[in-house]
């Protein structure tokens, strides 16, 4: 997928989730919007995924689940799942609810505890090495899901045991649930920490498409797994809800809804 | 038991290579055996039992039969969490080893007493829980089990060279096994103390007591037909278990005499309260808590009389 439809992807999976949240009357809308653009360029691009069910796929496991809609649009996009499943987003009887389960095609691990994604990930890139696959393992996490001790213990073994097929990106948009991560519990300097633990850290504009491919295809000639700390806005496209607390639990009301679908067609 | 089990798993990895052990580095002059033979199948993942059984997990779904080694109480309550949200909620068969049940790390001490594992787990609807009676009935109930779906705890003791006299290390899936049948009282043990039991069934028949004598090796799910079955024969049944009296096996059989309601009383022998403070040897602490020999006599003539 060339560049101008990454950027069509990336506003496509922006529109579902302003639909998806306000039909629903749900929040994590900002949490959503922060990843659209790193969700565009592993689906649009950087994946290899033939299809869902396929054992050699590529792996990629949303560690900050509650973010799932972003997917859930790119899912829909990829053809993965009907429009019926991405617009039934939190009814009752569906497998698309406000964090990933792995029923439905497309989510290869079920998160929601955060600090579980990296664990999953690392054992699924020493299965593709053991197995002598060359697929490889995304996990993208928040940067507050690094305050979970559990992160680090994952960190130090894909280190250690030098897991060259495993990505881990981080969302990087400095907040948490009821703050700004440098006031909850200060996660700087976040690329000498990764790279302090033994991994290759990559710090790029966690909206600039190209840049963002570029790093995540990266080469795995190097003996380390990757990390890429995404530096991303909360919120990012509609302009009320950029690096406000309030978006990560709040849903819209309706004025608020045609501002921000009319930012993010914009 | 444990280095039984760990012998026998290395036998079975022989012909299938989908079996994996990996160690929150524990398991010393145990492990050896399988780490020697297959070390590029054997992982130790450091003191992190979250990451032991979060990376089993992804092994797990790429087609592994991961065995995860520790500890009982970090097995299962450090890791508690991973091991809902990872094989259990992905159904994968990840298997965790926990080590001492019990008492069986006796002046390590309260952090070691795994008196509350088989509660936590037993709550939850997928998982096997295999509690072995002694390293004979470890190694058939693994090699019965292994390769069956979802995930599966095995707790196990540290004991390789006492057994269970009778048991002959039978074990039947969805059936708990009969050591001897009687009218008074029925014992039903869980784990090693089913030899303590078993002595202090002895004792009360050589009183005069016609003493029944079971042990429930498949805690979950419970072999509820054959318990109901037993129960219903006696007035009195006395549960044994190096656990905490609730969660454990005297729940799971008072659960069964209610919902069926079955007229005979439950006495369950088990641990009470906490145990912090004083230690000492295994047999010190269980009979601090009334399950040396002496205090299940004791125990069961209360209940009798």
């Amino acid at each position: 997928m060339h560049d101008d439809s990454l950027r069509a992807l990336a506003r496509e999976i922006r529109v579902a989730v302003l639909t998806g949240a306000k039909r629903a009357n749900v929040g994590h809308i900002g949490s959503a919007l922060s990843i659209a653009d790193i969700i565009a360029a592993l689906y649009g691009r950087v994946l290899r995924i033939e299809r869902p069910d396929d054992p050699d796929r590529d792996r990629f496991i949303l560690s900050k689940g509650h973010a799932a809609l972003a997917v859930y649009a790119a899912l829909r996009a990829r053809g993965w799942i009907d429009e019926e499943t991405l617009s039934g987003y939190c009814t009752d009887a569906t497998f698309a609810g406000t964090h990933p389960d792995h029923h439905l095609p497309g989510i290869d691990f079920s998160t929601g505890s955060l600090g579980q994604g990296l664990s999953f990930g690392t054992g699924a890139a020493l299965a593709a090495r053991l197995q002598g696959s060359g697929r490889r393992v995304f996990v993208l996490v928040s940067d507050a899901e690094c305050n979970e001790g559990s992160v680090w213990e994952s960190v130090m073994f894909a280190a250690h045991h030098r897991l060259s097929n495993l990505v881990a990106i981080v969302d990087a948009n400095g907040q948490q649930a009821l703050d700004h991560t440098h006031r909850v519990l200060d996660l700087s300097p976040l690329e000498a920490r990764w790279a302090a633990f033994g991994w290759r850290a990559h710090l790029v504009d966690g909206h600039d498409l190209p840049e963002l491919c570029g790093a995540l295809s990266g080469d795995d000639s190097s003996a380390a797994p990757r990390v890429v700390l995404a530096q991303t806005v909360f919120g990012r496209g509609v302009s009320f809800m950029e690096r406000a607390i309030k978006w990560h639990y709040m849903p819209m009301n309706d004025d608020e809804y045609r501002q921000a679908l009319d930012q993010v067609n914009h | 038991m444990r280095k039984a089990f760990i012998r026998t798993l290395t036998e079975l990895a022989e012909d299938d290579e989908r079996i994996l052990l990996l160690t929150g580095d524990l398991g010393y002059t145990v492990i050896e055996t399988f780490a020697e033979r297959f070390p590029r199948r054997f992982f130790n993942v450091g003191v992190a039992e979250q990451n032991l059984v979060g990376i089993a997990t992804g092994l797990a779904e790429a087609g592994y039969i991961p065995f995860v080694y520790s500890i009982a109480t970090f097995a299962v309550m450090r890791a508690y969490e991973f091991i809902r949200n990872g094989p259990l909620a992905h159904d994968l068969p990840v298997r965790i080893i926990g080590i001492g049940g019990g008492f069986e790390y006796p002046s390590a001490g309260f952090t070691h007493y795994a008196v509350d594992d088989v509660g936590v787990m037993r709550v939850q609807p997928r998982l096997t829980i295999i509690a072995p009676a002694d390293h004979e009935q470890a190694v058939t109930a693994l090699r019965a089990t292994w390769r069956q779906k979802g995930a599966i705890y095995y707790r196990l003791g540290k004991d390789d060279v006492n057994t269970v006299p009778g048991l002959n290390g039978r074990f039947e899936a969805g059936r708990a096994q009969v050591l001897s049948e009687g009218r008074d009282i029925l014992l039903i043990a869980m784990g090693p103390i089913a030899r303590q039991a078993g002595e202090a069934a002895r004792r009360l028949t050589a009183h005069g007591h016609s003493v029944g004598l079971m042990i429930v090796d498949t805690v979950n799910p419970p072999p509820v037909d054959h318990l109901r079955h037993a129960l219903t024969a006696v007035p009195v049944a006395m549960t044994v278990e190096a656990h905490y009296r609730v969660g454990g096996l005297g729940s799971l059989v008072s659960e069964i005499v209610a919902e069926h309601a079955l007229g005979c009383r439950v006495a369950r022998c088990g641990v009470a309260d906490m145990p912090v403070g004083r230690t000492g040897s295994d047999a010190w602490t269980a009979a601090q808590h009334g399950l040396s020999t002496e205090g299940l006599v004791a125990s069961a003539l209360r209940a009798l009389s």
